[in-house]
């Protein structure tokens, strides 16, 4: 059996919305080279609605896959639903990752919580 | 599509001689080699006859050649063996920091119960330093273990100077010869060897049947009881066909040494070349003399390892990583740790071991599929953005050209 899940290599391959935003309302980063595995988020928002994410990510075939999927789920959610994407949920949404996988790679929904937080310290310093 | 199989380190393809000679031994000579009866005779002749051929590639005798299971099996008998039949004479052991697990975790295990074990560092290319060594050895210490050349950065160590300095102080010498024997000239003699590990899967034998040469006169304590075979020393029904194709494949690959060195050496030479003039920021692991001739291992920077891994597998390049992500423990390999390689650039290494299987087809392939695969990881990398933005590195260090550079590196903490 192959290691990796169909939907894990189809968004390995051909990751989703892979990239930065230049003027991007807020940017969450976990991880660190280190450890293998890093992620980046960018996001666009409007109306309290996820309007654009991007991202970036080093690291193995899983942690691309549940970035990329990460962002698929985002894109058009309110700020409410979004911080409610647990990692659990993206690794369930990817056909599962392996058990060793689990933990260090799949970080993207925690990525994507801090770019949130970030927009919303944002805005409490711009009141 | 093509395939190209780059990881001849793990095991490498079954020589089609090889298998012919070991056929009978899976069907119709099936008997015992321990049954007096004639077709447990064929099974003992054929054995032995292995055994001459093992001998004779490393030029001892074949009574001092003893068959095992595989090679971690070998190093378990040489580390365990000789810690427990000369514990009354001492408890010290001195192995190097980039040995095999077999040999490490052995250590460690002796370590556990009352044995105290001293790891050799290296240096930046993978050598021990043989001044550490003299330093190192006690009164109690009773068997120094280190490898001939590494499997994966490819350092060939002095084992000459070494097994002097070991026998200078009446100690024995264990060497784990898996990556050099049926590579490069291997002679227990001429060395001065007192155990040495081999394995005919690396040189086109089957998985299945090692060896340890064990030196006459030599104290060893059996790992596996319960029988008369291999002398008392391990225990346990011969496995006859694939000893038969490791006699082989030892036989065959005293005659092509010589020309498989140098169509390996040639291969390795061109990747080493011109995989920089494809890529830029790769680094070259391990270094460039006394390496071996079939092993090539690049940190591609900015990208991690699995990731290269698994793009190169669809296209039908088999290869092998040092990052965390690609081995099951996690962790990034030992020996890139030993030399003291920047973390992050360890992630993003790629093992690349050849045999004479391989040829300039396979290397102009992987040099056209490869740099596009980086590229692609690249674009994806927030650090090779960073770097495109800052002209800076979030971590670089040792290995790079930008050692001198300050980065913020700190000891970051892996959950």
């Amino acid at each position: 059996m192959a290691f990796y899940s169909e939907k894990v290599m189809n968004h390995f391959q051909n990751p989703r919305n892979v990239g930065e935003i230049k003027d991007a309302d807020g940017i969450g980063e976990v991880g660190n080279p280190v450890c293998g595995d890093m992620m980046t988020f960018y996001i666009k928002v409007k109306d309290d609605k996820l309007e654009d994410v991007k991202f970036k990510t080093f690291g193995c075939g899983a942690a691309i896959a549940v970035s990329s999927m990460v962002s698929e789920i985002a894109i058009g959610k309110t700020l409410e639903e979004a911080m409610n994407i647990t990692n659990a949920m993206v690794a369930k949404e990817l056909g599962g990752l392996p058990p060793n996988k689990m933990h260090c790679s799949n970080l993207g929904a925690t990525a994507l919580h801090k770019a949130i937080e970030d927009y919303k310290n944002k805005q409490k310093e711009k009141k | 599509m093509r395939e190209v199989y780059f990881e001849n380190h793990s095991n490498t393809k079954l020589d089609e001689q090889i298998f012919a000679e070991m056929l009978p031994f899976l069907k119709e000579n099936y008997g015992n080699a321990q049954s007096m009866h004639s077709l447990g005779n064929k099974s003992k002749d054929a054995m032995e006859n292995a055994r001459k051929q093992a001998a004779s590639l490393i030029n001892c005798k074949e009574g001092e050649i003893y068959f095992t299971s595989c090679a971690s099996e070998s190093n378990n008998l040489a580390i365990k063996g000789i810690a427990k039949a000369n514990q009354l004479k001492g408890k010290h052991i001195i192995v190097s920091s980039i040995e095999h697990f077999s040999v490490l975790y052995s250590a460690r295990r002796l370590g556990q119960n009352g044995f105290d074990i001293t790891y050799l560092p290296v240096d930046k290319y993978g050598f021990i330093y043989p001044e550490d060594l003299k330093k190192a050895i006690r009164e109690d210490t009773i068997l120094v273990s280190i490898q001939h050349a590494n499997p994966e950065i490819g350092t060939i160590q002095p084992i000459e100077e070494i097994s002097k300095i070991v026998h200078q102080r009446g100690i024995l010498f264990h060497t784990d010869a898996v990556c050099t024997a049926g590579v490069i000239p291997v002679d227990v003699n001429k060395s001065g060897i007192d155990l040495l590990t081999l394995s005919g899967s690396q040189f086109y034998g089957p998985k299945g049947a090692a060896a340890l040469y064990i030196k006459d006169g030599i104290k060893i304590t059996p790992q596996i009881d319960g029988g008369i075979q291999e002398n008392g020393r391990r225990a346990g029904t011969e496995n006859v066909p694939c000893i038969v194709g490791f006699g082989k494949a030892c036989e065959i690959i005293k005659k092509e040494m010589e020309s498989n060195y140098k169509k390996v050496i040639n291969l390795r030479d061109r990747l080493i070349q011109e995989l920089p003039k494809a890529i830029d920021f790769v680094y070259l692991n391990g270094p460039i003399e006394k390496r071996l001739p079939n092993n090539v291992n690049f940190s591609i920077e900015f990208v991690e390892g699995e990731g290269m891994f698994l793009f190169l597998d669809q296209r039908g390049i088999y290869l092998s990583s040092g990052s965390a992500c690609t081995s099951k423990s996690l962790k990034m390999s030992h020996v890139l740790s030993a030399v003291n390689i920047d973390p992050a650039l360890g992630q993003g290494s790629i093992l690349m071991t050849l045999s004479k299987y391989n040829d300039d087809q396979d290397i102009d392939y992987f040099l056209y599929e490869f740099p596009s695969i980086v590229k692609k990881l690249r674009n994806m990398s927030p650090l090779y953005s960073y770097f495109e933005k800052t002209g800076k590195r979030h971590a670089a260090g040792p290995g790079t050209d930008y050692e001198h550079e300050e980065a913020h590196h700190e000891k970051e903490v892996c959950e």
